[in-house]
């Protein structure tokens, strides 16, 4: 195994792996400050803020050569000997020299800026750079142009690492910004007439070190330091980013991208990125609705969990559409509770929007088409609960109109998701049960209408295109007469305590072959399930599970 | 601040003496500073003022700590630029902001509302300090009385508009800021 030294500390690596400076201190412990570089970019070394001393041990007579001068950490490969040095005095002066030339122009807006709080010029000037400033310049306004629908570009609080410039070419291929100018007159700029228009095009506010770059629909919203940062799941399409709610006092102002090599790496689209605003509609359903004789009335939850439990039970016969919205710890404890409650009981996967075809990206990050974080655990809890998962359509052409029992639909759909002449044929069921997030066809003509909650508000675990589990936990509290579907399906269960996605996740690892890597704790990006699905194969189980997950 | 920050000097508390622990000697100085505020009282050179039919004097009107108030710059224009520092600096989470474009092409961000709830401030001066650009500033004013808890939430106009009226006696603090937005 190669061996790095870094401070005198002595680093073991993979001989597979290619790192740089920054990286391999990173694992000693030693943070060097960079601006230009970032892992899931191009190296350029432009910023010079990574410049070290670095040499080389002899292996045989454990020589230290040292390079005569700083180099850029960025773009020094570490190799068996490689030898770091960040602390020095030399390397201590480089630093304080590049924070004095960058802020030499800069605004120092701070108040007004929208990064200040996470702006790494900020962080390393309080680290890194003089405690006094030489340059007599007064502040001064910073220009603002817009760059298209989503970013605003504040010219003079640019650093010009050029991390933008380089997303939009390698990762989101559309190659929109540029670098207009030479040396002191250089700026981030778009061609005429050719705005920043990608899908992907608010990833290079989070790739922004500085306040540059404001995404206009956060911009002046909040201040950095009042938000709580929640690790959660995008709920926008099938591929599941890793993302951070951003909120305060149960307030959602902005999702960000987390880093998960497994599934979006740094990056997340616009749709997922701005996809909350449904979150705090003021049309969302807020309360518990009993329909008697055409007329709605507000039920309470304090009585209503036993009373829609005595008439499931007396209306002989059970259907439940569990919706791809669902987090697999809702769909066990749903299927489960129907199961209980009619033995025979149809459970079902409900419908699945569907966007126009997958969108890759010339960096390879694809926004699905399937427009739902979680179908393939739905699915397989279901296939686990009643052997064979039947979908949205059977239902539908199953000619309902002849049913009998009860129809519990789960919904949580962002959206107009079912029409007029849909809902017209579930309405043959004597008694239908509705959970949506919004007003529908069909829940103006359910029984019980009841409020869904929203992705935020969830707590469990999703299941992505590519069989990757991801567990978090709720981000923000459900409004004021909301219950979510785990602790409503919990309570009918009649379970003991408050609902726990822990629990649950051990019961699915315990019952079920997909899910059993859950028996450990998920780590943060996440469990992938994929050699679970071959194991039941290879033993004849479930001959078309690839058909169905 | 850090406890191990080199600029920090730890004193340690000093050890009483004999005078110090018996008490007497204290004991007297106490009762001396009385006897001496008796016999200026007796003299006729009373210090209790019989407010309300008698206003105080605030020997400094600068430094006393009584109703917010929001200055404005050298247009009339608020001079706030809504940072939230002073939100974020208050303790008693009185202060309530909404920031957003400002209307002037010289000015970045500016407070379309700001609110204060007088009642749940406690009055310790520390928005004053945060606020980059001397905007809020608390006047000599302490006579603060309402009918309704509503009422006592003083929003932007009511917040300018103690400036108007305090502007004259009590000068803002700073001199204007030359061509900075923040």
């Amino acid at each position: 195994m190669p061996i790095v030294i870094v401070d005198g500390k002595e680093v073991e690596i993979d001989g597979q792996e290619r790192l740089n400076g920054i990286q391999v201190a990173a694992r000693a412990g030693v943070e060097i400050p960079h601006y230009c570089w970032h892992p899931g970019l191009s190296v350029v070394a432009s910023c010079r803020m990574c410049l070290v001393e670095t040499g080389k041990k002899d292996l045989q007579s454990g020589k230290i050569t040292m390079i005569p001068k700083l180099v850029p950490a960025c773009q020094t490969p570490a190799s068996d000997g490689t030898v770091f040095v960040t602390e020095s005095a030399a390397v201590k002066n480089a630093r304080a020299m590049v924070e004095e030339d960058l802020l030499l122009r800069h605004p120092v807006d701070c108040p007004i800026c929208d990064k200040a709080g996470e702006c790494s010029l900020q962080d390393y000037h309080f680290q890194h750079g003089r405690e006094e400033r030489r340059a007599d310049i007064k502040p001064f306004h910073s220009r603002r142009r817009s760059l298209g629908d989503t970013v605003t570009l504040f010219v003079d609080r640019c650093v010009m690492c050029t991390r933008c410039v380089r997303f939009c070419r390698e990762v989101a291929g559309t190659r929109e910004l540029m670098v207009a100018h030479r040396g002191a007159h250089e700026e981030i700029d778009i061609f005429p007439g050719f705005p920043l228009s990608n899908k992907l095009s608010g990833n290079v506010v989070d790739l922004c070190p500085v306040g540059a770059l404001g995404d206009k629909d956060f911009l002046y919203r909040q201040r950095v330091w009042f938000m709580e940062s929640h690790a959660h799941v995008c709920a926008g399409c099938s591929t599941g980013c890793s993302i951070d709610v951003d909120e305060n006092q149960d307030r959602i102002y902005r999702l960000k991208p987390r880093e998960n090599l497994a599934v979006n790496q740094y990056w997340m689209c616009d749709e997922g990125r701005y996809g909350w605003k449904h979150v705090h509609d003021p049309g969302r359903l807020a309360q518990p609705l009993r329909r008697r004789q055409g007329r709605a009335e507000i039920a309470d939850w304090t009585a209503l969990p036993a009373e829609l439990d005595q008439r499931l039970r007396a209306a002989g016969g059970l259907t439940m559409v569990l919706s791809p919205f669902l987090t697999v710890e809702e769909a066990l404890l749903a299927a489960k509770y129907a199961r209980a409650v009619d033995a025979k009981a149809r459970v079902i996967l409900g419908a699945v929007p569907e966007g126009a075809g997958d969108e890759r990206f010339s960096g390879g990050f694809t926004i699905r088409s399937e427009k739902c974080p979680n179908r393939r655990g739905v699915a397989q809890v279901i296939r686990g609960i009643c052997g064979e998962a039947a979908n949205w359509s059977d239902l539908l052409d199953s000619s309902p109109s002849s049913a009998s029992g009860a129809l519990w639909v789960a919904g949580g759909y962002k959206s107009d998701w079912i029409d007029a002449s849909q809902a017209e044929l579930l309405r043959a069921f004597p008694l239908l049960i509705v959970q949506d997030l919004f007003p529908s066809p069909l829940s103006e003509c359910a029984d019980y209408c009841l409020p869904a909650a929203s992705f935020a508000e969830r707590e469990g675990s999703y299941v992505n295109y590519n069989d990757r589990l991801q567990s978090f936990g709720w981000a923000i509290r459900p409004p004021a007469g909301v219950k979510t579907e785990a602790r409503l399906f919990w309570q009918l269960s009649q379970r003991e305590g408050m609902y726990r996605a822990e629990t649950v996740r051990r019961e699915l690892a315990e019952e079920f072959v997909y899910f059993s890597a859950l028996s450990d704790a998920v780590p943060p990006d996440g469990i992938d399930l994929k050699l679970n699905r071959i194991a039941p194969q290879a033993a004849g189980a479930t001959a078309e599970m690839g058909a169905i997950g | 601040m850090r406890p191990d920050d080199p600029k920090i000097r730890w004193v340690d508390e000093p050890k009483l003496g004999i005078t110090g622990r018996m008490y007497l000697p204290m004991f007297a100085q106490g009762l001396t500073t009385t006897f001496k505020h008796l016999k200026r009282s007796l003299a006729g050179d009373v210090l209790t003022v019989s407010y309300p039919d008698q206003e105080p004097r605030i020997d400094a009107p600068l430094i006393y700590r009584g109703v917010h108030r929001l200055n404005r710059d050298e247009q009339g224009r608020v001079k706030c630029v809504a940072c939230f520092l002073c939100a974020t600096a208050c303790p008693a989470h009185c202060i309530d902001i909404v920031g957003v474009e400002s209307p002037w092409p010289d000015r970045e961000k500016y407070p379309q509302s700001f609110t204060i709830d007088e009642l749940r401030c406690i009055y310790c001066g520390m928005c004053e300090e945060a606020c980059p650009v001397d905007a809020i500033e608390l006047t000599s004013l302490y006579n603060l009385t309402g009918r309704s808890r509503e009422e006592m939430i003083f929003d932007k106009e009511k917040l300018l508009s103690v400036f108007d009226a305090t502007k004259d006696t009590e000068p803002m603090r700073s001199a204007p800021t030359e061509g900075t937005n923040a």
